[in-house]
Parts: structure tokens; C-alpha cells; sequence
């Protein structure tokens, strides 16, 4: 599994007490893992920090609610690191 | 201040978007039916009452520096800690600088002190939303009242 997912997971255990073992790249934050829309508030902060970006939850929020996107395109976590590294790659550059 | 209707902050002493940061002043009233019950005898001013005025500076900062595009809502409280006494009559000096802003949230340190004596500190975060109802008119005449010029919104 990529560092970008360890790194993520591990937010994710120790910011919503969710055990590590639990976590995977299938799951789904909100259905799997019942994350709710504050607490991946504070999941962005620490995704944030971790990684110097700054995650366009407004957008995506806005792109699910309207039906442009699958909220499986930001939500499973596989997909959420793909888009982590697509902003890390674009910072860089 | 009027701690029981959760008015914590005076005024504003220096508001400096370029660093992102303000400082508010406050005074502690004499009296307050807060003191009737915290605590009977002996007035200090409650610490959920001090995380307050730290959330309403750092309020303040996040509306000055949006231009009251959204409404700061706190959410998270960090690392609090209270490391002195405040009684009736106590001079508050208020300081928030942004530490980060995300999509939809944004992060402060805030502190207060007491004529240059640390009285609290913490970290806190504040989830960023759309006003509610009439909320915005509301904020735009407490802005007014402490004297605080807000950024033109983005």
C-alpha cells in the first residue's frame, strides 16, 4: 500500500478512534467508516498539515450534492489518496 | 462583556490582515449572575467562558478577513490551557492569529492575557459556512460595535 495511504489511514484511526486494522484502501469514509461531515473537517486539517496541500472539500461536497461526481471519487479512501497525490504532484510542479 | 449573554468581546485594538492576526480588548464586569453561581463567594470567571472569548476574537479575525462571506462556526478545541484566576474587574486582552485556511474550515491560536500576564491559551478550529437567516445582519452590527473593518469579501 502506498505511504500516501498509510499516512491517511493513520489520520484517520487516531482522529475518529477508529482501529488501524479496520481501515482500508476499499473502505468507504462515510459509509464503512461513518465518518461525518465534521469529523472529516478534521480529517482535512490533518491531511492538510500532513501533506502541504489544501483538499477542495467545498468542491467535491458541492460536485456530490449535485450529482457531477460519485462521492465513491473522493470518499473511498484509494481514490481520496489518488487525489491527494494529483495535489501534492501539482504543487511541486 | 456580558458573560450571560455570551457578548465577550469590547473592542478592537489592532486588526492586521497582512499578518492575520487581531487583538480585542474586554472587561470583566463586576457583577454578573454568573458570579452567583461560580462560585458563591468567590467570582472567577468560568474557563468554558474564557475558551469563548478566544473563539469570539478568533471569530472575529476569520469574518474580519473574509469580509463576512462565511459564518465561523467552532468545532474543534485544542490544547486549552488555563493558567491563572480571572476575577470581576479584569482587563482581557484578546490575540487570535490564522494559522491555516482550508476548504470549508480554518484554524487559530489564540491566547488571552491580562496587562502582559498569560491568562489562557489554545488552539481551535471553526467549520466555515454559509450565514444562517438573518445571522449576517446580526454579525454586521457587532462588527460595527467593537470597531472591527472588515476585509472586502472575496
Amino acid at each position: 500500500m502506498s505511504a500516501t495511504f498509510e499516512t491517511v489511514a493513520g489520520i484517520i484511526s487516531e482522529t475518529c478512534d477508529i482501529p488501524r486494522d479496520k481501515i482500508t484502501p476499499q473502505s468507504h469514509a462515510i459509509d464503512d467508516l461513518g465518518i461525518d461531515s465534521l469529523a472529516f473537517l478534521d480529517i482535512a486539517f490533518a491531511i492538510d498539515k500532513a501533506f502541504g496541500i489544501k483538499l477542495p472539500l467545498e468542491q467535491w461536497t458541492q460536485e456530490v450534492n449535485e450529482g457531477k461526481a460519485p462521492a465513491e471519487q473522493y470518499f473511498v479512501l484509494e481514490n481520496l489518496c489518488k487525489r491527494i497525490d494529483e495535489l501534492v504532484a501539482a504543487k511541486k510542479a | 462583556m456580558r458573560l450571560e449573554y455570551f457578548d465577550m468581546i469590547d473592542t478592537v485594538v489592532t486588526f492586521d490582515p497582512s499578518q492575520k492576526r487581531i487583538v480585542t480588548r474586554s472587561t470583566v464586569p463586576a457583577a454578573s449572575p454568573v458570579f452567583e453561581g461560580h462560585f458563591p463567594g468567590h467570582p472567577l470567571v468560568p474557563g468554558v467562558l474564557l475558551t469563548e472569548t478566544m473563539a469570539q476574537a478568533s471569530g472575529y479575525l476569520l469574518l474580519g478577513l473574509n469580509g463576512l462571506s462565511q459564518m465561523p462556526f467552532l468545532m474543534t478545541v485544542d490544547k486549552a490551557r488555563f493558567r491563572t484566576f480571572v476575577e470581576p474587574g479584569t482587563v482581557l486582552d484578546a490575540e487570535a492569529e490564522l494559522v491555516i485556511e482550508g476548504s470549508g474550515y480554518a484554524a487559530t491560536k489564540a491566547k488571552l492575557s491580562s496587562a502582559g500576564k498569560p491568562i489562557c491559551d489554545a488552539q481551535l478550529r471553526f467549520r466555515l459556512m454559509p450565514f444562517p437567516a438573518d445571522m449576517r445582519t446580526l454579525m454586521q452590527g457587532r462588527i460595527e460595535a467593537i470597531g472591527l473593518e472588515p476585509e472586502p469579501a472575496p
